[in-house]
């Protein structure tokens, strides 16, 4: 598992979203106010030693907004991520394994999902929504979900028409295993990657739904208090007009930096999959440590005479 | 036009059959630098003469196909050549492979050295005609030829290889895969070549098929005098189509002699256990053991001889030290890589058979017969020639 | 549909009349296919009528090339497809369709071993599974069940074995691994698909040993698919030749190879490589099988039969009797006429054709 650390994308994506998920920890306990509407200041004060990311058009502290709205950004991108990739594993892989009409009817299910657009069908719900509901996390989470299972239900479904094929899953009908077995047993394990990196740009679609339901004010944009709300306020100040660029910058670059982290996760799971992406082949470091110039070696097999200079290359049998 | 192969040749050509056309000496092949490098290939000897075939047999992982990539300079990363020596010695002159830069490679690699490989057949472009993916190979190798002789010299390899020309207009997706695999025979032969290395070229179709495609390879052979490096793990087969038959194991090549003394009269235990691996067509049915144990894994090769463990005779040298590649007395050109076959040794009665007489006459026969041939085929025909000497 | 009782057409070894472990009976297998552009329904005609029984205590081997449906064969006897016409008998009665209680007597090794066991398990869970399923094993007796099995595929030490991962075993040893899973069942028969093809040269015969040891000491009634007849010779008691989608021929193993009478096995043996051939040997009939789409009318190996009579693109030839145990689905055999040799001689292909339908029609 520590292999998995060795490479560069892992580990910084691992690290940011570690980081992230710290703060949605602690976020609430170490931020200068509890309160992230509490008039602490003049108003448009700068970043200081004083308040840390500058205050708001009505003298609000940026940072606490900042610290306190990381818990529900994170936490209702991770519960709708949970919820669609459910969602997209049952529907898809059943769909996969089981094939015939109801294959037909859970394929046009997700193609009618992804056709839709998200945003407007999601104000829609929301505005059906009852008064209290629209500050309900998990309501939220689950809505969002509605809009983000259709992608990984699809591409579930295609891995699995193609594991559905393959001889382990025979073997084990001959062994005389029933199918809902076979399919949790035998097929999902052989998933995992696919789920994950599914998951992971699930919560990504996720964050960045929430975040924007949040900034065109189509939710409650103070309860629960998140990023969204922070771009939804400092937009309807015309915070960027005046000069308060913190005051949208600094939920913004989280939502980057949250969103980075997400994509470099797939990467790495993707390079985890995926073998051939590993060893690329010799490094570059390790030909010129041995004297040969790489500009020559191209379509050509290198020759190097020499003791071979140990070089950090990772190995694949390739014979 | 007509431009028969033979007809390209100069007349007072200077290469003999028989004459050595590739050698290769003391080949390391590693993948990888590091202390943890991988040996694919160990200290290979072989030596290719005009004319002749000369199989190389091996087990998944005995470095045979890595071995004609390297000659080939087209083994890919982390691949790297180590050690040793491959001469071409051409008709237009003699070449250092391993010296020799990109540029002269690539002239090399399809007009002189042609390979074939085993998923070849899929390697045809699917949205181009056969027809013009054999014209664009003269077309980029031979610009003297104008569009009509570039069609004609087309239809011509699609004959040598028994397809009428019709299909050259054909797609790729519309020939079976034996088709494929002779048009990527008939590619390979458009230059010309000196030398054909082909890896398993046939492992993929079915056996009258294979049989059929490698029936106009030795005739062809006989007619254009062309070299056969054949790679296959099918040593029953070899031994009816080579001519001297190279053994490799774990990398290292363990057994190299004429086919014939090699069927009759094995040197190497593991060969002997090879050939006791295919149950007969003929006779009565006796049971047969095969070779205990699996071949070994590169990356963790025994001690000593990497055979030991699976050889009935292995003796304490053979734990302790590998042995080298030795000239064995012999009628042929043979040698093993065997202690039990160095002085001080007594081989068992199965590694010590009498070679049969006539071991090392067959290519001569067949060389002979090859050149009448040559002296009455009818250039204008290249067609029925390719149909008269399929045997 | 056919007679039961025309023995004639039923290939397999039948050792006293014995009731047969298991018994295909016409089994027809007919694939769909979606037409293309046109939406015409195009049937793809992978078995045809095939007529097959095993014995207890034999093997009973199918050859033939890619496409001549013997996969698809056994995994009809093994009910992972449902036939299309015909019958599956097991110990003489219709089976049923498909179902643990089936897959308790029929087992079926798959012909990739490194595709057959799922990389995510491990051999204790690999193996234990049949026997929980078939109540063969339970609780602490599983372990030493799993060590049983190893040790029977010779998989030694066991104990090291049950802890592997399937990729920490060479291509043998996986595929000794899938024989066991199909041994634990305790079946009656086991269908064994292509079960060498795909593994080194040396250790081949380790695994058909191990099939021949299972014949003996088991009882096992064996089914071996192969396209290697010298394989099929050296294993089998009886083999059945399929040629696009038919049994051609079938008879008793030996003398099935050193005689064989229907043209397309006589192009089978020709082809295979044989290292004792001094010459290069003659094929008759060379060219590639039929589709199966449109299979040529009558016997379907017509087109490249250098035998054809005009009879045989009209009518499919029944299994004629050519040998004690052996037939040959060919008109040449029609009713042992001895103008079949002569044919053959006249049309000068390998001596030992003429010597063995001479033979034949002597005896």
């Amino acid at each position: 598992m520590l292999r998995v650390l060795k490479s560069p994308k892992i580990a910084l994506g691992l690290g940011l979203f570690l980081f992230f998920t710290l703060i949605a920890i602690i976020g609430p306990s170490i931020a200068p106010y509890s309160d992230p509407l509490k008039l602490v200041g003049t108003p448009w004060q700068h970043p200081s030693g004083k308040f840390l990311l500058g205050t708001t058009q009505q003298g609000q502290d940026v940072y606490s907004q900042l610290l306190i709205g990381t818990r529900p950004t994170l936490v209702i991108s991770l519960i709708s991520g949970v919820i669609a990739t459910v969602l997209s594993v049952v529907i898809g892989v059943s769909a996969g394994f089981f094939g015939g009409i109801g294959d037909n009817l859970l394929s046009m299910l997700a193609n009618v999902f992804l056709v839709l657009p998200a945003l407007p069908f999601l104000i829609v719900i929301n505005s059906y929504l009852p008064a209290g509901g629209k500050s309900n996390s998990t309501l939220l989470a689950v809505i969002i979900s509605l809009t983000g299972w259709a992608w990984g239900a699809r591409v579930l479904r295609a891995q699995t028409l193609s594991m559905r094929k393959r001889d382990f899953v025979d073997a084990a009908r001959i062994s005389g295993e029933r199918s809902w077995r076979i399919i949790i047993f035998e097929v999902v394990p052989n998933l995992v990657p696919v789920i994950a990196s599914s998951f992971v740009f699930t919560v990504l679609y996720a964050m960045g739904t929430y975040v924007a339901l949040a900034f065109i004010g189509a939710i409650d944009p103070n309860a629960p208090w998140s990023w969204g709300s922070m771009l939804f306020w400092a937009q309807s100040n015309t915070a960027a007009q005046v000069g308060g660029w913190y005051w949208f910058a600094a939920p913004g670059i989280c939502v980057a930096l949250l969103g980075t982290s997400l994509v470099l996760l797939n990467f790495g799971i993707d390079e985890f999959i995926n073998p051939r992406l590993r060893a690329a082949g010799l490094s570059r470091k390790g030909l010129k440590a041995a004297g040969v110039r790489s500009s020559n070696t191209l379509g050509l097999t290198p020759v190097v005479r020499k003791t071979p200079v140990p070089a950090a290359t990772i190995l694949e049998e390739t014979v | 036009m007509s431009g028969v192969v033979g007809n390209k040749r100069p007349a007072g050509r200077p290469g003999v059959r028989g004459d050595v056309v590739l050698e290769v000496t003391g080949l390391c092949v590693d993948y990888g630098f590091s202390e943890d490098a991988v040996h694919g290939v160990v200290d290979a000897t072989l030596t290719l003469r005009r004319g002749e075939v000369l199989g190389l047999a091996g087990e998944s992982g005995s470095g045979k196909s890595t071995l004609a990539y390297a000659i080939t300079r087209l083994l890919r990363a982390p691949g790297v050549i180590t050690a040793g020596d491959v001469r071409f010695h051409g008709q237009d002159g003699d070449y250092d492979l391993l010296a020799a830069d990109g540029e002269t490679m690539r002239q090399l690699r399809w007009s002189q050295l042609a390979v074939v490989f085993q998923s070849a057949m899929n390697a045809l472009n699917p949205v181009l005609t056969v027809g013009s993916q054999l014209t664009d190979v003269l077309k980029a190798h031979r610009p003297d030829l104008d569009r009509h002789a570039r069609r004609d010299r087309a239809a011509e390899l699609l004959g040598l290889v028994g397809i009428t020309s019709d299909r050259l207009s054909s797609f790729p997706h519309e020939l079976s895969g034996g088709m494929r695999q002779r048009v990527m025979i008939a590619m390979a032969l458009a230059l010309e070549p000196e030398v054909l290395i082909m890896d398993e070229p046939t492992t993929a179709l079915d056996v009258v098929t294979q049989r059929e495609i490698l029936e106009e390879l030795v005739g062809l052979r006989d007619r254009l005098g062309f070299a056969v490096l054949f790679i296959t793990h099918d040593l029953s087969l070899l031994i009816e189509l080579a001519d001297t038959i190279a053994v490799m194991y774990a990398g290292r090549v363990v057994e190299y002699a004429p086919a014939t003394a090699l069927f009759r009269s094995p040197r190497h235990p593991y060969t002997a256990g090879l050939l006791n691996s295919f149950p007969s067509l003929h006779g009565k049915r006796v049971a047969m053991t095969g070779i205990p144990g699996s071949p070994p894994d590169l990356r963790h090769v025994p001690a000593g001889c990497p055979f030991n463990p699976r050889c009935r005779h292995a003796l304490d040298v053979c734990r302790r030290e590998a042995p080298t590649l030795l000239e064995l007395p012999s009628a042929g050109r043979r040698a093993a890589s065997c202690w039990l076959q160095t002085e001080g040794y007594i081989p068992p009665e199965a590694l010590a058979l009498p070679e049969p007489t006539h071991a090392g006459a067959r290519i001569v026969a067949r060389t002979g017969a090859l050149a009448a041939d040559l002296r009455n085929s009818d250039p204008q025909d290249p067609q029925i020639e390719a149909a008269g000497s399929a045997l | 549909m056919t007679d039961p009782t025309n023995s004639a057409r039923r290939h397999g070894a039948a050792p006293g009349g014995r009731v047969p472990a298991l018994e295909a009976r016409s089994l027809t297998k007919h694939f769909p296919v979606r037409g293309g552009w046109g939406m015409r329904k195009a049937v793809v005609h992978a078995v045809e009528d095939v007529n097959l029984v095993l014995h207890r205590g034999t093997v009973t081997s199918v050859v033939g090339e890619s496409g001549s449906g013997k996969s698809t064969l056994a995994r009809m006897l093994a009910r992972l497809i449902e036939p299309t016409a015909g019958q599956v008998l097991l110990d003489g009665k219709p089976a049923p369709a498909g179902g643990r209680e089936y897959s308790r007597l029929v087992q079926l090794v798959l012909q990739d071993p490194f595709a057959s066991l799922n990389p995510v398990h491990g051999m204790r869970y690999i193996l234990g599974r049949p026997l929980k399923i078939h109540g063969m094993a339970e609780g602490v007796a599983t372990d030493d069940a799993i060590k049983d099995l190893l040790r029977r595929v010779a998989l030694t030490p066991a104990e090291q074995f049950i802890e592997k991962m399937p990729h920490e075993l060479s291509g043998g040893q996986r595929q000794r691994v899938a024989i066991a899973r199909a041994l634990a069942v305790q079946p009656e028969v086991l269908l064994a698909d292509e079960p060498v093809s795909m593994l080194d040269v040396s250790i081949r015969l380790g695994v058909l040993n191990l099939l021949a040891d299972l014949r003996d000491r088991e009882q096992l009634a064996i089914l071996y698919v192969t396209h290697d007849i010298a394989s099929a010779r050296y294993l089998a008691d009886t083999i059945a030749v399929m040629y696009a989608g038919r049994v051609v021929e079938a008879g008793p193993a030996v003398q099935l190879t050193d005689r064989p009478q229907h043209p397309y096995t006589q192009l089978l043996l020709s082809a295979a490589p044989d290292p004792d051939r001094a010459e290069s040997p003659s094929l008759a009939g060379a060219g590639s099988p039929p589709s199966l789409v449109n299979p040529p009318s009558g016997c379907r190996f017509h087109p490249r039969c250098p035998f054809a009579m005009p009879k045989c693109a009209e009518q499919n030839p029944p299994a004629f009797q050519v040998g004690p145990g052996q037939t040959s689905a060919c008109w040449l055999h029609e009713g042992h006429t001895p103008k079949t040799s002569s044919t053959v001689s006249a049309t000068a292909v390998e001596e030992r054709t003429t010597r063995s339908i001479r033979d034949t029609s002597e005896g």
